[in-house]
């Protein structure tokens, strides 16, 4: 394909010019430039783009069907992609909203004709923060008959999940049950979401047009499918390769724990990011794990493979595009299946057993326990699952460090059937990133983490281990705004001589008068163990003062024990300092996080 | 002169008799340290915060604050305790600081690296001892330490129990100790008679300084008696201690490049019956209380005072404060100020066996186990234990029947009796410094086994391996080893550099001079090699290495303040 500058708005130069790089792009780069312009146009023309199609559906959308799209969103990925969906529909003609959960009414459910819901799921298959309102209303006594309600459902999970997609699962269920009708099939999507998501909108904009046809209304036609432009230059999609400016321990000599602070340039990459925010990275493999996967099937590590549109070999498609420290139901599917081993059979039929089994286990455990006869490097690239990218709760905050991202990152190493294993981005952070290596790295806002606006507003920050990350972000910010609020921070490690993360920043902090209060928690450093959890209790009557006078809490950290047991040790406060019956209580948190004055990272 | 008051007077004076924040300071967990101004406090309750400064540039990386951890120092008068102490002393060693004791040139114990949150422990294990930490540092009177005379019986007891006395009487009294350490509660103090109810004595402004008192029993002067603020010079005459000589305004520490700072010896004033002598103390002590430079910290030591005033006018102090004046001075002479290692058979018919404890560490290493060799002739010992001046530890009072038992262990664990190491380095001294002292420029403790090593080659090349000479190394020019006093002495410049003095006396009453200034360990080797070798030839018989300096012209014997200050001009 070439452009006739006669034909174009080009000169002859730039045509020529632009025909020459043409020549040259690979398929992946073309698709990089074509998401790349796309950004470009959208950030210089702001958003004009979509005005004119909103004003035009506005005027033939007056009397169409009206879509509300209802997302539930811990890290962003839902917010995306609703709104690209209310940016597609209206583009077609139909009046389409995105709503947060936690911003929609659920009794308002009753009154609405089209809902698309697309919604992450969180930790034991429960909702994100911002759902749980909305989901306990349709589970509920209260749930309305939803007869005239048409709907689809997104979701968007992690198949190394037990519950994997399950709050989505819930939506579609309970609203079936409570008499909608599926305007498109439910999607599950993995960690590679994108394709998926995209195939599900388009699907559910040809079924609303098709609705809304049938009732007479028009809609604008030809705008079509294509992804709706990205907000800023560099993305999940094109991430940004970040130059390491530090990679430092954060742990004292002794310590049973590896920490590191991981500074990155964002030097002329156009990126912004808030207080709260995460940073997406796209990590490498351990070669070792590589070889060795290729090694156990005797393959050539140079075997040509395609991994989706990327041409390649074999050893760099496991290393840069394929998971292969951890398993997830469908590749032990496709494994039982390529292996026909009876026992991966079995232990798929019981979904419990076969979550306690995956645990800690990685690609190389299933090759060899369940040997193949042959298999060719295309087939092991498919079977596989696309490597996804690792989130990260930024560290820093851009008034504070300019085009720089920090990151607080824990290597996770443990050892299994007697051989060491390590999580995929912390042990690449820690152990081979060289000076050199470049980092891919995007940002993902997270709306529901956020400084409160009123900077005289009092916070409690409770992050233990890497939980410390955002709220060193929202002391930076804190500082250099010069905010009046009070902060109490309220962290918790293994030992106090050698886990305190950030530690001399935090006593700085207190010393200038930034932060007012410091609670710390270290569980070996005495016989019993002491947590965050316990500081809140201890300090019941002083907590229950600050929530008095307007307090946001945050909560930042382990999803598994640390977020509950604060939750549950907030709830204790709140029944002994403003005795209330447990009812109550839940009510008081829930409200708190209703004002966005509750609000968790938790993972 | 200034008259505003420096910081470290003020915090004192604002403290509320010693008690500042300390408490709360150690409630606060988010921190291995206290404030600044409780650090200056909690000197008087025998502690200071150091840090690890091997670690700090790591730590500071790591974005961790110093590894913080108290130095605690008891009082422990004339450095004698019981077997059952020293059991408890090494017990806390394991519990609450970092496994070692330190020996100290004050004849009591340092504990170092002890955390925060074991403080309150430590210091109620050491009340449960019957010990106290009690102006162990800080502006009060320090530990008494006594020449340990292991021949002397009779005059030993009377000398460790003026030592004793002489402590308990200037120990300060606010009830701070008891409140902040053993979890007493606070009693209100009540209106005007406050003062003299916390303090009869120091008051709520205590001395100017540091005030140290040193008692010595010649020819013996293992006390380096001169180096302190009061000396106590013993007159025996028949086997009986009649009294003593007191000298004044004695002191070691001095600040580089400041020429009004400088190391003084005391002048012996005169003559104080034994059964007034601590009253005696009690004057001096209050005359500098009242006395004392309170404008200039550096020049608040009593040394200044009876270097600004006079002798005669500390007399006319004396008889007004003491009531009745001293008497003119009685002769004596002092041939030694080191250790006498080994065996001893004292009058009493006990033995006392010295043992060199090198830079008074006492700690297992994978060679020599040091503590548990300590610990197991602790559970057997039935007499005492005495620390000596020089950082060396004295098993003392062995009945002659248990000799056998304890020199059994003494071979068992391989401990140094003085016999297997030169005199030199059975004579060497250091301070701690690296890594724990914040006030240290260059190695200290670490580095004497190497440098002795150094000199002893040097002694052995002339021919000089048998004869003592008198070494000592500290990281700063602050003192804690008496390096003035040495025949040769090094002072931290910075990491690998010191100053040389030489021409000290082996009777601790000379003291040396700045020799040369900020010189590495190979042109301080190179400047000694010819001068023993000279030594070895031309000097007297008996003669030490300092005098023979003095005598050969190499060194002279002129002590002004600057001459500390001066590198020598050949």
């Amino acid at each position: 394909m070439k452009i006739d500058p006669s034909n174009s708005p080009l000169s002859a130069e730039q045509a020529s010019g632009f025909n020459r790089l043409m020549e040259t792009l690979a398929p992946n780069q073309l698709d990089w430039l074509a998401g790349f312009i796309a950004g470009h146009q959208a950030a210089n023309a702001g958003t004009t783009g979509s005005a004119t199609a909103a004003q035009g559906a506005g005027d033939a959308g007056q009397e169409g069907p009206s879509l509300t799209v209802l997302y539930g969103s811990q890290t962003g990925n839902s917010e995306g992609l609703a709104e690209m969906l209310g940016d597609q529909a209206n583009a077609l003609g139909i009046n389409a909203r995105a709503v947060d959960m936690a911003d929609f009414k659920p009794r308002q459910l009753k009154s609405e004709s089209f809902v698309a819901v697309i919604t992450s799921t969180h930790g034991e298959g429960e909702p994100p923060d911002n759902a749980i309102d909305l989901h306990e209303f349709i589970h509920g006594r209260k749930a309305p008959s939803l007869k005239h309600l048409k709907y689809g459902v997104l979701a968007l999970g992690d198949t190394s999940y037990e519950h994997y997609c399950q709050t989505g699962k819930d939506f579609d269920e309970a609203f079936a049950r409570l008499g909608g009708t599926a305007l498109v099939e439910r999607a599950d999507c993995d960690v590679d979401y994108d394709d998926e998501a995209e195939a599900w909108i388009a699907n559910l904009l040809e079924q609303l047009q098709h609705e809304a046809g049938a009732a007479g209304i028009p809609t604008a036609t030809g705008a079509g499918t294509a992804p709706a432009a990205e907000t800023a230059s560099y993305s999940r999609r094109y991430p940004f390769m970040a130059e390491v400016l530090d990679n430092q321990s954060l742990n004292g000599r002794g310590s049973s724990k590896e920490t590191r602070h991981v500074e990155l340039s964002l030097e002329d990459a156009g990126l912004a990011y808030q207080p709260g925010d995460s940073l997406g990275l796209y990590p490498q493999n351990d070669p070792t794990l590589v070889a060795a996967i290729i090694e156990a099937l005797k393959l050539d590590p140079d075997a040509a493979v395609t991994a989706g549109d990327i041409e390649t070999t074999l050893a760099v498609a496991l290393k840069h595009h394929r998971e292969i420290t951890l398993l997830t139901r469908p590749v032990v599917e496709k494994w039982a299946a390529l292996s026909g081993d009876e026992t991966l059979a079995e232990r798929l039929s019981d979904n419990k057993a076969l979550t306690e089994w995956l645990y800690g286990r990685d690609v190389l455990d299933l090759i060899e326990g369940s040997p193949v006869d042959s298999i060719d490097a295309q087939t092991l690239i498919d079977t596989l699952r696309k490597l996804p990218p690792r989130l990260y709760s930024i560290a820093s905050s851009q008034s504070a460090v300019d085009d720089e991202v920090h990151l607080t990152v824990a290597a996770v190493r443990y050892e299994n059937d007697g051989r060491e294993r390590g999580g995929v981005a912390s042990t690449w952070l820690a152990d081979r990133l060289s000076d050199d290596t470049a980092v891919p790295v995007y940002i993902e806002a997270n709306k529901h983490f956020r400084l409160p606006e009123d900077d005289a507003a009092p916070m409690i920050m409770v992050g233990p281990g890497t939980g410390i990350a955002p709220f060193r972000a929202f002391m930076q910010e804190r500082e250099e705004r010069e905010a009046e609020g009070n902060n109490w921070l309220l962290f918790g490690d293994r030992n106090f001589h050698t886990d305190f993360l950030y530690q001399s920043e935090w006593l700085a902090w207190r010393r200038q008068g930034v932060v007012d209060r410091i609670d710390v928690a270290f569980s070996r450093d005495q016989g019993e163990k002491i947590y965050v959890q316990d500081r809140l209790r201890e300090n019941a009557e002083e907590v229950w003062r600050w929530l008095d006078r307007g307090a946001y809490l945050y909560v930042c950290g382990d999803a598994d024990r640390m977020a509950p047991d604060v939750h549950q040790a907030l709830l204790d406060v709140i029944m002994q300092e403003g005795g209330k019956n447990l009812e109550d209580a839940t009510e008081y948190l829930r409200e708190l996080s209703r004002q966005k004055r509750y609000q968790r990272d938790i993972y | 002169m200034s008259t505003h008051l420096p910081e470290a007077e003020i915090i004192k004076r604002e403290s509320n008799y010693l008690r500042g924040t300390i408490a709360e300071g150690l409630d606060d967990l988010a921190t291995g340290a206290i404030a600044d101004s409780d650090n200056k406090l909690t000197k008087f309750h025998g502690t200071y915060l150091q840090d690890d400064r091997d670690l700090r540039d790591e730590r500071r990386r790591q974005r961790l604050e110093p590894l913080h951890m108290f130095m605690v120092r008891l009082r422990l008068p004339g450095g004698v305790l019981t077997p059952a102490q020293w059991l408890g002393i090494d017990d806390i060693a394991g519990d609450c600081a970092n496994h070692t004791l330190k020996l100290t040139t004050r004849q009591t114990f340092q504990f170092h690296g002890v955390y925060k949150h074991k403080m309150r422990p430590l210091m109620q294990a050491i009340n449960a001892l019957g010990l106290d930490t009690k102006g162990a540092c800080g502006d009060v009177n320090r530990n008494v330490i006594a020449n340990v005379n292991p021949y002397q019986s009779q005059v030993h007891a009377d000398i460790h129990r003026y030592s004793v006395d002489i402590s308990e009487r200037l120990k300060w009294r606010s009830k701070a100790y008891a409140e902040i350490w053993l979890g007493e509660e606070r009693v209100e103090a009540r209106g005007e008679d406050e003062s003299t109810e916390e303090e009869p004595f120091y008051s709520y402004y205590y001395l100017p300084r540091k005030f140290k008192i040193a008692l010595a029993v010649p020819p013996e002067n293992d006390a380096d008696v001169l180096s302190n603020d009061i000396a106590l010079i013993a007159i025996v005459e028949d086997g009986e201690l009649k009294g003593f000589n007191v000298g004044v305004g004695g002191g070691m520490g001095m600040t580089y490049g400041n020429e009004a700072t400088h190391p003084r010896l005391a002048d012996v004033a005169g003559y104080v019956p034994a059964e007034q002598i601590v009253d005696a103390c009690e004057a001096i002590a209050a005359i500098q209380r009242d006395h004392g430079c309170r404008t200039e910290r550096t020049h608040a030591r009593f040394k200044y005072t009876i270097a600004d005033h006079g002798v005669e006018w500390f007399l006319e102090r004396f008889a007004e404060y003491h009531g009745t004046p001293m008497e003119p001075v009685r002769d004596y002479v002092f041939t030694h100020n080191g250790d006498r290692f080994g065996w001893v058979e004292g009058e009493n018919g006990n033995q006392h066996l010295t043992l060199s404890i090198r830079s008074g560490r006492v700690i297992d290493t994978d060679e020599l186990k040091l503590r548990t060799a300590l610990r197991e002739i602790a559970k057997v010992h039935a007499g005492d234990f005495r620390i000596t001046c020089n950082q060396n530890l004295i098993i003392a009072n062995v009945a002659p029947e248990h000799k056998a038992e304890i020199q059994t262990l003494v071979d068992h664990y391989g401990l140094e009796d003085g016999s297997g190491i030169s005199p030199l380095a059975r004579n060497s001294m250091s301070c701690v410094a690296f890594p724990t002292c914040a006030l240290a420029m260059a190695e200290s403790e670490r580095y004497l086994p190497s440098l002795t090593d150094s000199l002893d080659a040097l002694m052995d090349k002339h021919g000089l391996a048998d004869t003592p000479i008198n070494v000592r190394v500290t990281g700063c020019p602050n003192g804690c080893a008496r390096p003035y006093l040495a025949e040769i002495a090094l002072t931290g410049k910075a990491l690998g550099k010191y100053n040389l003095f030489l021409g000290g006396d082996e009777r601790g009453e000379r003291m040396n001079r700045l020799y040369r200034e900020n010189i590495d360990e190979a042109t301080i080797l190179e400047l000694i090699d010819p001068m023993l070798e000279r030594y070895a030839a031309e000097r007297n018989d008996g003669e030490g290495f300092g005098d023979f300096l003095i005598r050969g012209g190499i060194v002279d014997a002129e002590r002004t303040p600057d001459v500390f200050h001066k590198a020598y001009a050949v």
